[in-house]
């Protein structure tokens, strides 16, 4: 990952390095007195490490050990029957940890909190399905895509990425073409790998024009015969246009009003 | 009684039709193309626009088949990712004899804008394509502008498959 760099001043600056537009930060506010939010808060007790409003909606901070007693304290308590969305943020090359958040839903209230907790590498998170049967697939994929692992779940397993897959995607370390394993897995799995040679290996850049390639590009200007090979140097012809005529109108030979 | 006595050697000539048998079968062939019922991302609903009522496939005798086993063309319109190529190989060995494949839009044809691990940058990688279709997604004008040309290639190609060895070039 690019190192963060603070963009303040940048107005002053001469020129603004940095490659990618970075979105500054929604205004985080406290939680009010006699709220929604702060019986949830108050609901949590001493499980809550840090909690504000983001955009509306509560933004609770718990221990990663404690997901499974915070989420059933918040459905049974609280009113939040529904959880639409369960997935995990990587921020190991900053923190060395990632972030999984929960995003619930209260139907009465229309409010929504999300809770959010960090684990290390390689640390297992507590399934909430028993809580909430939305959890199932959204634990499966963020076991598929970071490779968090959770435990108690009833079935975990990939869901996007094939069964067979290595690595995990949405890891900030996982380039985006993909690594060696993914730009051959559809020929190791059909042919084998034996026939990496023969179809050879793929072609990133569709736009790309081959220069000595005389089966699918031609040359401009003049022609070579099809298959040609021409990589020894092809003979140096110039382009010929079409001749265009010029007439020059205003050299007229016939003067027709003698007056002028 | 009626008299039906034909002169077969009189002006009208013989009524029979001269021509060869590789003439004859890729008639047949080029005139009733059946594709595989087989969708893969959005250039599907092209595909399904142009078998629909406005474009008609069915007047080039192309009649869209639910199985691989009577179809003759595979058309593959969509994305295709590394997940499914495994499925879509599958099905192309599962027709038939003489058979040919349609890469239908950008991304069939190289992969198109989805430049990522997880999709086959071009079906050619697994199949032996006949047409490329440009396009994104390609208009169902298109779609028949490739059969037709499907139409020509094959009234152009000897009739015994067996001579084909474009065919058999990836078979495993």
């Amino acid at each position: 990952m690019r190192k963060y760099t603070p963009k303040d001043n940048v107005q002053g600056k001469s020129y603004y390095t940095d490659r990618f537009w970075v979105a500054p930060r929604v205004p985080r506010e406290e939680v009010e007195e006699g709220s929604h939010f702060e019986t949830v808060v108050n609901a949590l007790g001493s499980q809550v490490k840090e909690s504000y409003i983001e955009v509306g909606q509560l933004v609770v901070h718990i221990d990663a050990s404690e997901n499974f007693a915070v989420i059933k304290t918040l459905r049974d308590e609280c009113g939040y029957k529904q959880c639409s969305e369960q997935s995990a943020v990587d921020y190991l090359a900053q923190d060395g940890e990632f972030e999984l958040f929960y995003q619930l839903l209260n139907h009465a209230e229309a409010k929504r909190v999300r809770v959010v907790c960090r684990i290390k590498k390689g640390e297992a998170i507590e399934s909430i399905v028993p809580l909430y049967k939305s959890a199932n697939f959204a634990e499966r994929e963020m076991y598929d895509m970071f490779g968090i692992k959770v435990n108690n779940h009833p079935f975990l397993k990939r869901i996007i990425m094939p069964d067979d897959w290595e690595g995990h995607p949405l890891l900030k370390t996982y380039p985006l073409h993909g690594d060696e394993f993914a730009s051959w897995y559809e020929v190791d799995k059909i042919f084998g790998k034996e026939y990496r040679d023969i179809i050879g290996p793929e072609n990133r850049d569709p736009a790309k024009v081959e220069r000595y390639d005389t089966k699918r590009f031609s040359r401009v200007g003049y022609e070579v015969p099809f298959g040609a090979d021409i990589s020894e140097g092809e003979k140096e012809q110039a382009i010929e246009y079409s001749e265009t005529i010029l007439v020059n109108y205003n050299a007229g030979t016939k003067q027709l009003d003698e007056r002028k | 009684m009626a008299q039906h006595q034909v002169n077969y050697a009189s002006s009208a000539g013989l009524p029979i039709a001269l021509t060869t048998v590789d003439h004859l079968v890729n008639w047949g062939r080029s005139n009733s193309l059946w594709p595989l019922t087989y969708g893969l991302a959005c250039c599907a609903i092209e595909m399904m626009a142009a078998g629909g009522a406005r474009y008609d496939f069915d007047r080039f005798g192309t009649i869209f088949r639910a199985s691989p086993r009577q179809s003759d063309v595979m058309i593959l319109a969509g994305t295709l990712s590394k997940k499914h190529a495994e499925f879509a190989r599958r099905l192309y060995d599962q027709m038939s004899e003489p058979k040919w494949v349609i890469s239908m839009g950008s991304c069939a044809n190289t992969g198109g804008m989805f430049n990522t691990y997880a999709t086959v940058q071009g079906v050619d990688r697994i199949v032996p394509v006949d047409i490329y279709l440009p396009g994104c997604a390609p208009r169902p004008e298109t779609l028949q502008y490739a059969l037709m040309m499907l139409q020509k290639k094959i009234r152009k190609e000897s009739a015994n498959m067996n001579k084909n060895t474009k065919q058999n070039l990836r078979l495993v």
